[in-house]
């Protein structure tokens, strides 16, 4: 019975003993993951669509040298991150830029009801909004917009550590960086995109973003 | 807002230090002392359980984000590449 949390696992083992059942659902998981991750990477979604079918491609061209059916997914991001960063080799893109602990920190917070907040970032009122759907759908779409615009040293982390569940030793490993480097720049990442996202996040006037 | 505690200001080094760790406070990566220093210096204090919170939801906002765009189903060539590579690095794993 496949872990519902992490079924990949399961798959993976079974395409290894030769099971061709495992085959579909294994592939369709993928697809739909590195697809999602190279889509938020790349930001161009033909470049997206060719890096995670050639990753899908070496993924099963290796899967002989997969010797830790439990890190399935780390292994697969690995080829995917390494495509990636072909892909941006061929194209123009912008360059990493460290992102400022003290421009993240909350200035003083005030007390009163909307000061510090600018009108354009306060909660959207629910009755504005009524279907939970909706709000959802904007979410997401404000999410991948500010996923897009953090630099991609940061991003990359982000992507692997809260999207797609991987442990900070797997990110650190996938990267090749040290759990320090992962760490930091996960809190960055994460606060940059709260600072984003703090008008569909946060109580309003309680938090300066 | 406890402002005989802190202050909220980038300034403050022990507000620094607190908001410096808040991620790997929320990852529950910290030592049990570490977490309750975090928890001591955010208690009573309505605007950083505001921020914490805020943070807990964007965290939680990247967890469900689902791709808006459909994915295209890979089509029948596509598959039988996949298919024939899979079998390929059985073979050689088995050889």
């Amino acid at each position: 019975m496949p872990d519902p949390v992490n079924p990949e696992v399961e798959w993976a083992r079974r395409l290894l003993a030769g099971d061709a059942a495992a085959f579909t659902p294994f592939v369709e998981s993928f697809q739909s993951k590195v697809f999602q991750y190279t889509w938020l990477m790349c930001g161009q979604r033909e470049d997206a669509e060719e890096v995670a079918q050639d990753t899908l491609l070496k993924v099963f061209e290796s899967f002989d040298q997969l010797r830790e059916p439990e890190h399935v997914k780390a292994w697969v991001f690995r080829i995917a991150r390494n495509y990636c960063l072909m892909k941006r080799r061929r194209s123009v893109f912008a360059p990493d830029r460290e992102l400022s602990l003290d421009e993240l920190m909350p200035r003083a917070l005030p007390d009163s009801d909307s000061a510090g907040v600018a009108p354009s970032s306060r909660v959207p009122d629910q009755r504005e909004l009524p279907e939970q759907k909706l709000l959802r759908k904007e979410l997401n779409r404000e999410l991948e917009a500010a996923m897009q615009e953090l630099p991609t040293n940061y991003r990359s982390v982000v992507l692997l550590r809260d999207v797609e569940g991987l442990s900070t030793a797997e990110v650190a490993d996938v990267l090749n960086l040290s759990l320090d480097v992962v760490k930091q720049r996960l809190h960055r990442g994460r606060l940059a995109l709260r600072k984003r996202l703090a008008g569909y996040l946060a109580p309003a006037g309680k938090v300066s973003a | 807002m406890n402002t005989a505690k802190h202050e909220h200001r980038a300034v403050d080094p022990s507000c620094r230090e607190v908001f410096e760790r808040l991620s790997e406070y929320l990852d529950g990566e910290l030592s049990p002392q570490d977490c309750a220093h975090i928890q001591e210096h955010i208690k009573d204090c309505a605007p950083c359980v505001a921020f914490v919170e805020s943070l807990k939801a964007s965290i939680q906002a990247s967890h469900d984000l689902r791709p808006a765009k459909p994915v295209h189903k890979l089509d029948a060539e596509a598959q039988k590449k996949l298919t024939a590579a899979w079998k390929a690095a059985l073979e050689r794993r088995s050889a």
